[in-house]
């Protein structure tokens, strides 16, 4: 203990003070603060990062998820419309189908009602037809009674043949 | 490549920096008296001395020393500037003046005094005497101490690890502003700052405070390991082997927690609570005491005695080749020695280390005490 006291030098323990509290003011001013400040700005920056990038993933995972949602939506969609559409393109040809028979129906009956009509037409022209040429034969044939009884038959024969080919 | 031209270019200027000075202190030391055997160190209360000697500080830069062909010491080195406050006031002059004297025989007569040095202290004479007179047990009888501001090698050694820290720190904070990440030296100095913050000052002081006690830990925890490092190195500096020095860092850290300290730190120190009544006088001059004396005194004690030591344990096995040689030979105790050495050597490289980490992590523990704010019950 008293080689100890004897060692202990209070000038150096001066010095020692005044250096040191020196030593601890410059280097706290120009080293350990600025150094201090830029690591707890570096890591609050590596935080901030890797928490933006956690988010930006989540995000991603956000967007895929809605992604897929809206393309199968979209999926949903297209085939809802397909199945109307198919529908709609069978109920139309339903309904030209009906349509085109009503309207065939219609022309046919048409058809048959004018076919009958100049049916009766043709008819009763024929009969009128029939009733002149009858006149003009009989009056022929009452002409060429008086002249030849032979040539009578064969001019009735003759007409005959005639309405038979008309 | 441009780091490493820097470096060279660096050591280059130190070294002949160097050379030059000792070269001048090699002229002006020339007529040094040498001692009656030269100088050399052979025997074992020599050596003692001798390790006695470099534990001590030194008022002068001495490399090595040896005796010349006509058996004339030299000594290689340069004188530093001896700064006393004596009965007259300051008193300055170069210790080459003692001609590297440490016995007290050399007397400097400067502003009218006579000093002289006695195992690495200075000594004023009293009145009118002319010779140091010393009594049996070797104590100086016409003279006293004075004290003694002197650029000793010890402050040489504060004053450059305290260089060297100011010069890589503020280095590494310029960094910072042109580059996050830091390149060079700095790439080695930031992740020792983070330890320093993160395994030490945070976990012991808590995370609220511990940024207020971030300068004095960093420059303490460097500048105590800088200083251990550089008493390993042939310069032969025992700063942190100083007790002066190591009382000085410790009263510092006591000052710090003291005043620093919380009212829940004051209430539970001076009247704990939960205890009989009767018991808290007693407690709080325990605690007091605790914080006052023991806490400093053992982190002072632990530094000096670990790096004291250390000094001592290597010059020790240094010397085994001298003390060694009439038992084993030459070869075999110079080998003996070096491997021996060698060995300590590299565990006080740890310990070095160690001593910074321990000294800084009971500081920032006793300050974590000191302002810890407790929940109350």
């Amino acid at each position: 203990m008293e080689t100890l006291l004897n060692d202990f030098s209070p000038g150096l323990f001066f010095m020692q003070l005044i250096i040191l509290v020196i030593l601890i003011v410059l280097l706290g001013k120009f080293a350990w603060k600025p150094i201090l400040a830029s690591l707890e700005e570096r890591e609050t920056g590596i935080e901030d990062a890797l928490k933006s990038a956690e988010n930006a993933r989540k995000e991603m995972q956000n967007l895929t998820a809605d992604n897929e949602r809206l393309a199968k939506e979209a999926r949903a969609e297209r085939e809802a419309m397909m199945k109307e559409a198919r529908e709609i393109r069978d109920n139309m040809i339903a309904e030209a189908k009906e349509d085109a028979k009503e309207v065939t129906a219609n022309l046919i009956e048409k058809a048959q009602a004018s076919i009958a009509q100049e049916k009766q037409a043709a008819l009763a022209e024929i009969k009128k037809n029939v009733a002149d040429l009858s006149i003009g034969i009989a009056e022929s044939v009452i002409k060429k009674e008086l002249s030849n009884k032979k040539d009578q038959l064969d001019l009735v024969e003759g007409i005959l043949k005639d309405v038979t080919l008309n | 490549m441009n780091i490493a031209q820097k470096t060279t270019k660096f050591l280059t200027i130190a070294v002949i920096a160097l050379f030059t000075t000792v070269n001048f202190a090699l002229n002006s030391n020339e007529n040094n008296q040498g001692k009656e055997d030269g100088g050399q160190v052979n025997t074992k209360t020599e050596i003692s001395a001798y390790i006695k000697h470099h534990l001590a500080d030194s008022h002068d830069f001495s490399l090595f020393s040896y005796t010349s062909s006509e058996g004339e010491r030299k000594h290689f080195g340069f004188p530093l500037p001896v700064i006393v406050w004596t009965s007259k006031g300051l008193v300055t002059f170069m210790s080459s003046a003692f001609h590297h004297n440490d016995d007290g025989h050399v007397i400097v007569e400067k502003g009218g005094l006579k000093f002289a040095k006695i195992h690495s202290k200075i000594y004023e004479l009293d009145g009118n005497a002319t010779n140091v007179a010393f009594d049996e047990t070797h104590h100086a009888t016409n003279a006293h101490k004075v004290l003694d501001f002197s650029i000793t090698k010890s402050v040489v050694g504060i004053l450059f690890a305290g260089l060297l820290i100011f010069l890589g720190f503020s280095k590494l904070a310029r960094q910072y502003k042109a580059r996050s990440i830091p390149k060079g030296l700095g790439r080695l100095l930031e992740p020792l700052v983070i330890y320093v913050r993160d395994e030490i000052a945070r976990p012991n002081i808590g995370e609220k405070k511990y940024k207020k006690f971030m300068s004095f830990l960093l420059t303490v925890f460097f500048f105590i390991w800088i200083l251990n490092l550089l008493g390993l190195t042939p310069l032969g500096f025992n700063v942190t082997g100083q007790i002066a020095v190591t009382a000085c860092l410790a009263i510092i850290t006591m000052v710090i927690y003291i005043t620093n300290g919380s009212k829940d730190f004051w209430a539970h120190t001076l009247w704990m609570p939960g205890v009989p009544v009767i018991l808290r006088p007693i407690l709080a001059v325990i605690e007091l005491v605790g914080f006052i004396v023991i806490k400093p005194f053992s982190l002072l004690v632990r530094l000096f005695a670990n790096i004291t030591a250390g000094h001592f344990v290597v010059m020790s096995l240094i010397a085994l080749m001298v003390t060694m040689k009439e038992a084993f030979g030459p070869v075999a105790s110079t080998g003996m020695s070096l491997v021996l050495s060698l060995f300590i050597s590299v565990i006080e490289i740890l310990v070095a280390f160690l001593q910074a980490f321990i000294f800084t992590m009971l500081s920032s523990l006793f300050i974590g005490m000191a302002v810890e704010e407790h929940e109350h019950h």
